[in-house]
């Protein structure tokens, strides 16, 4: 959700049960100020809250002049100090997929991971354990950027693409109607898109490209990971995703108001073919 | 439709003002009677709508690259009254009519009456090519109607000489009055007919629709004239699109409702009504309903909740609490407490725990039982008749199999044990509650079994293995019994036990189960309660594996059966089942079993910078989703989640049975290979060497023995 508007995204996103308290709330409108101004953001989105067993983690993430560019990801303890995260890689992906359980709360901790290698020594080959050492912040990163590709969302007509390339905001963004936002074509994944260029070309025909370049949430798979519920009769329309659960999409239709946060443990919930 | 023109013929004096100021000096000495009858027009037209509106054009001053030289001075004098304009200097008028159109882009008051006055002092001429499109409407909107024959029709009542000096008009039908003008005229050039078609091309209509692309451009320059966006050129496209929309969607009647809106407004209404009062209040009924209306104070426990981040908005709380207010009026109910919010896929559930007055629900109970021993009792009836038909029969009858089900555990009594309180459940405030029915052990223990997301519809069948008894509305009845039965605690002191205590062995070691308020409790300061969890105790009952909070043992009615039935084959399938021991009421956190080394609770302080202040929070890790504050003497649990357990390792289902045999494996059932020719011939050879050693040592024996008989 965006930093400017943040008390009337945290009062519209409340539904999910998870908000803020005041004190966090007060802290959090003059950090991402500061943090827009010393990092030179266009626009400061605060993500959300991982929970840990100790301490929260308390994710922001600043976004250039291109809305699809890269996004720095910032992470606090306390709302007020906020440290720059590195960028996500595979490899970090990768290692950090072993890892499973509950996030500690304390960005130093490191998790032990035993893995049987293979290890040659002249001509005998033996496997050994070999403890591997994951940082919490290197998994923190890759959970953030698995979470924000699979279920980081927006509503279609809220970003548009010039020819030159660059994502804008749209400033004529009216709101999705009413019967537009119950549809899951109306949302986009807010990442650069991957089944677009696998649509046959009498699809991309309909498409708009200035405004469809981003996969849509119709094809996510499983289908029926998204729950679309309306809150207050009709005047909010809220997305959940099921997939990862504590992240929560909400849209005032006919409104420019939309955004997401994530609020949860972050982890992802694999059960889920099971629980439909 | 102005602005076009005037764009062009911005550019188009430009370059012509050089040959105008020529026709401008040759016709000043012309005009000057025409002139005369120009002022009563002026002033006819002066009299309609904002002489006002001259000057403020006229104050944008001229950044523009009008080269006449009188161009400030007669600006001027178009705010003076349009007589003294008009006299000797029509002329001047001419290149103000350049200016004039940038100033209208520049200063552009979208009001259409002030636009002919402008040409007032133009002379003679009812309209200029600068007519707007609709004098009556304050919208900027042009209509479709008009178009470039239009205003060419009407000038021909104008003179020629004092028309404007409009390249458009070169060429006309128009005729000039006066002959010995004409040579003055410029030819129309091959310049101004490319204008005049491109123009036609513009004003042509789409097939689609009524619009051109010429008046659709008039609409956007318009709005975007009207808007000031800061950027316009970077949002061209999107303000295209939207001016496109505008035009085809355009805002219903005022008359008709909107239909999208519809569930909105009825879900509205009902939620009115919830804040209406009901009808013939009085002062008496204000008193009693101070005193005596248990709905629970759920605004102060959302103000506590919110200061530890968790909970709802403030005005679904309290709208929460007005639908409260109507359950607790609706049904007899003697305390109420907002149990928590369960998320669904389509809809959500708001639950409501109550406990009845006293004797009003074990009516609705035993209602119920009768219904179903009815049921039972037609089942037996059409049993013995079907007997009776076998028993004639007798002869091919399917072998009947000997697995009977294992005993039902019987559910709880009301109000003891998982069925301590009653559930309502709505969902959202406004919609009526609806009644959970009690809970049974095997709903809880299948309950366990499978993890299925709500959907938010209370009759929805649970399609899973092993199959759920019963709709969702049971599955959301064994869940909110098995969260309660887990995470709801209270301080250290808070309950106490009764004192009339049982001995623990006449209630068949299940421990104590009721508790009642510590009048004495004075509460625990708050940082020793985030610091230990030992200062919080568990005040429901663990339900045992069985499915029930007390134990009973299956087997004792099967016992019953077994007077009535066949003896002998029940005794040899009488397991012996341990008695199932949880543990006792009022325990510990601390106690509480760890989730695979991870901390089964994790309590915090709301806010770490004002501690004095702050209220203890705690939060499961293993019901994620239910919550607990306490702060003095106040404390609350709260609900807020999917309804779902933790659990590190992934769900895995439950396998169904393996396949049951069909018959005893053994020698009489299994086919065996016959002996071949060999191993017979080898198992004569055997039997013979055994014959010949038996012989043998006989022989000796005889032989042994008449040696002996010899000596």
């Amino acid at each position: 959700m965006d930093s400017e508007s943040l008390l009337l995204s945290l009062e519209l996103a409340s539904g999910s049960g998870q908000g803020l308290s005041p004190d966090r709330r007060a802290s959090l409108l003059t950090s991402l100020l500061l943090v827009k101004r010393d990092y030179r953001y266009e626009r400061v989105l605060f993500w959300g809250r991982i929970l840990g067993l100790v301490a929260d983690y308390y994710i922001a993430q600043g976004l250039g002049e291109d809305q699809l560019g890269e996004r720095k990801s910032l992470y606090s303890l306390n709302c007020m100090e906020w440290s720059l995260l590195p960028p996500a890689t595979e490899e970090m992906a990768a290692q950090t997929a072993v890892v499973k359980g509950r996030f500690m709360g304390d960005p130093s901790h490191e998790y032990e991971h035993i893995e049987m290698q293979r290890m040659t020594e002249g001509d005998r080959t033996y496997e050994d354990e070999v403890v591997i050492q994951i940082k919490e912040e290197s998994r923190l990163v890759s959970v953030i950027d698995q979470i924000d590709k699979a279920v980081a969302i927006i509503p279609r007509g809220a970003l548009f693409k010039t020819p030159f390339g660059p994502v804008h905001v749209n400033r004529t963004f009216e709101g999705l109607t009413l019967a537009d936002s119950k549809k899951l074509s109306s949302y986009f994944h807010f990442v650069e898109p991957v089944e677009l260029k696998n649509k046959s070309l009498l699809e991309k025909a309909d498409l708009d490209p200035s405004l469809d370049f981003m996969d849509s949430l119709e094809h996510d798979i499983p289908k029926g990971s998204w729950s679309i519920q309306m809150e207050r009769g009709n005047a909010l329309v809220v997305l959940r995703s099921l997939l990862w659960p504590g992240l929560t999409f909400y849209h005032a239709p006919r409104t420019k108001n939309h955004g997401y946060i994530y609020v949860g443990t972050g982890e992802k919930n694999i059960d889920l073919p099971f629980m439909l | 439709m102005e602005e076009q023109p005037q764009d062009e013929k911005k550019s188009q004096s430009r370059r012509q003002s050089l040959e105008t100021r020529e026709a401008q000096d040759r016709r000043r000495t012309l005009s000057q009677t025409p002139s005369v009858t120009g002022p009563t027009d002026v002033s006819a037209r002066g009299s309609r709508g904002s002489l006002g509106a001259p000057p403020s054009r006229g104050s944008p001053g001229l950044p523009l690259s009008q080269k006449s030289s009188g161009a400030p001075g007669s600006q001027g004098s178009l705010g003076a009254p349009g007589e003294e304009a008009t006299e000797g200097k029509p002329m001047e008028s001419v290149p103000q009519m350049g200016s004039q159109s940038l100033h209208h882009l520049v200063g552009f008051v979208p009001s259409d009456v002030s636009m002919p006055e402008t040409y007032a002092p133009m002379g003679g001429s009812q309209f200029g090519p600068y007519q707007p499109m609709d004098m009556s409407s304050d919208t900027f909107q042009p209509e479709p109607l008009l178009s470039s024959s239009s205003y060419l029709e009407e000038d021909e009542g104008s003179h020629g000489p004092y028309t404007i000096d409009d390249p458009l008009f070169r060429g006309s039908y128009m005729e000039p009055s006066f002959g010995p003008l004409d040579y003055e005229l410029p030819e129309p050039e091959p310049r101004e007919l490319m204008i005049q078609n491109a123009k036609a091309y513009l004003l042509k209509t789409s097939v689609k629709c009524d619009l051109s692309l010429y008046e659709h451009l008039v609409n956007l320059l318009t709005k975007i004239l009207n808007e000031r966006p800061e950027d316009p050129l970077a949002i061209l496209e999107s303000m295209n699109r939207t001016v496109q929309q505008d035009w085809f969607h355009k805002k219903l009647d005022t008359l008709r409702d909107d239909p999208e809106m519809q569930p909105t407004y009825e879900m509205a209404e009902k939620q009115k009504i919830l804040f209406l009062r009901g009808a013939g209040e009085g002062e008496q009924e204000m008193e009693e309903e101070m005193t005596e209306i248990p709905v629970p104070n759920i605004i102060e426990s959302a103000f506590y909740f919110e200061q530890a981040g968790v909970g709802l908005n403030s005005d679904e709380t309290f709208r929460i609490f007005l639908s409260l207010k109507q359950l607790v009026e609706q049904q007899p109910v003697q305390k109420c407490r907002f149990w928590g919010k369960i998320l669904g896929l389509q809809r959500n559930y708001l639950v409501a725990e109550v406990e009845f007055r006293e004797g009003e629900e074990e009516e609705e109970e035993e209602e119920a039982e009768e219904l179903v021993e009815g049921a039972g009792e037609g089942m037996e009836g059409r049993g013995e008749e079907e007997g009776e038909e076998d028993e004639e029969k007798d002869v091919d009858e399917p072998p009947k199999p000997t697995w009977k089900p294992p005993p039902v555990i019987p559910r709880e009594d009301s109000r003891t044990g998982a069925n301590k309180y009653l559930y309502f459940v709505c969902n959202e405030p406004g919609r009526p509650w609806t009644k959970l029915p009690h809970v049974t052990p095997a709903q809880i223990v299948n309950a366990r079994k499978i993890k299925k997301f709500f959907t938010g519809h209370l009759d929805t069948p649970i399609v899973s293995y092993p199959p759920f008894p019963g709709t969702e509305a049971s599955y959301l009845r064994a869940q909110i019994a098995r969260i309660s039965a887990g995470t709801q605690i209270s301080p250290l002191g808070f309950y106490q036990f009764g004192e009339e205590e049982g001995d623990e062995e006449e209630e068949g070691g299940a421990g104590r189960d009721s508790y009642e308020e510590n009048p004495d409790f004075e509460g625990i300061p708050v940082a020793e309660l985030v610091d230990s969890l030992a200062n919080w105790v568990h005040h429901t009952q663990h339900i045992l594996p069985q499915g029930r909070c007390t134990w009973v043992n299956p087997n004792q009615k099967s016992e019953e059966e077994e007077e009535l039935g066949e003896e002998g084959e029940k005794a040899d399938e009488l397991e012996e089942v341990e008695q199932e021991i949880g543990p006792p009421l009022l325990t510990p956190l601390s106690e509480d079993a760890e989730i695979l080394q991870l901390a089964p609770w994790t309590a915090r302080l709301s806010c770490p910078l004002c501690p004095q202040y702050s209220v203890a929070m705690i939060r499961s890790n293993l019901w994620p989703g239910a919550y607990a504050y306490a702060i003095g003497r106040k404390f609350e649990n709260i609900y807020i989640g999917w309804g779902h357990k933790y659990s590190q390792e992934n769900f895995n289902p439950t396998l169904p049975p393996a396949v049951q045999t069909e018959y005893v494996i053994g020698p009489e059932t299994m086919e065996m290979a016959d002996p071949t020719v060999e191993e017979e011939q080898a198992l004569k050879a055997a039997q013979e060497q055994a014959l010949a050693a038996a012989e043998e040592e006989e022989e000796d024996e005889e032989d042994e023995e008449d040696e002996d008989a010899d000596d």
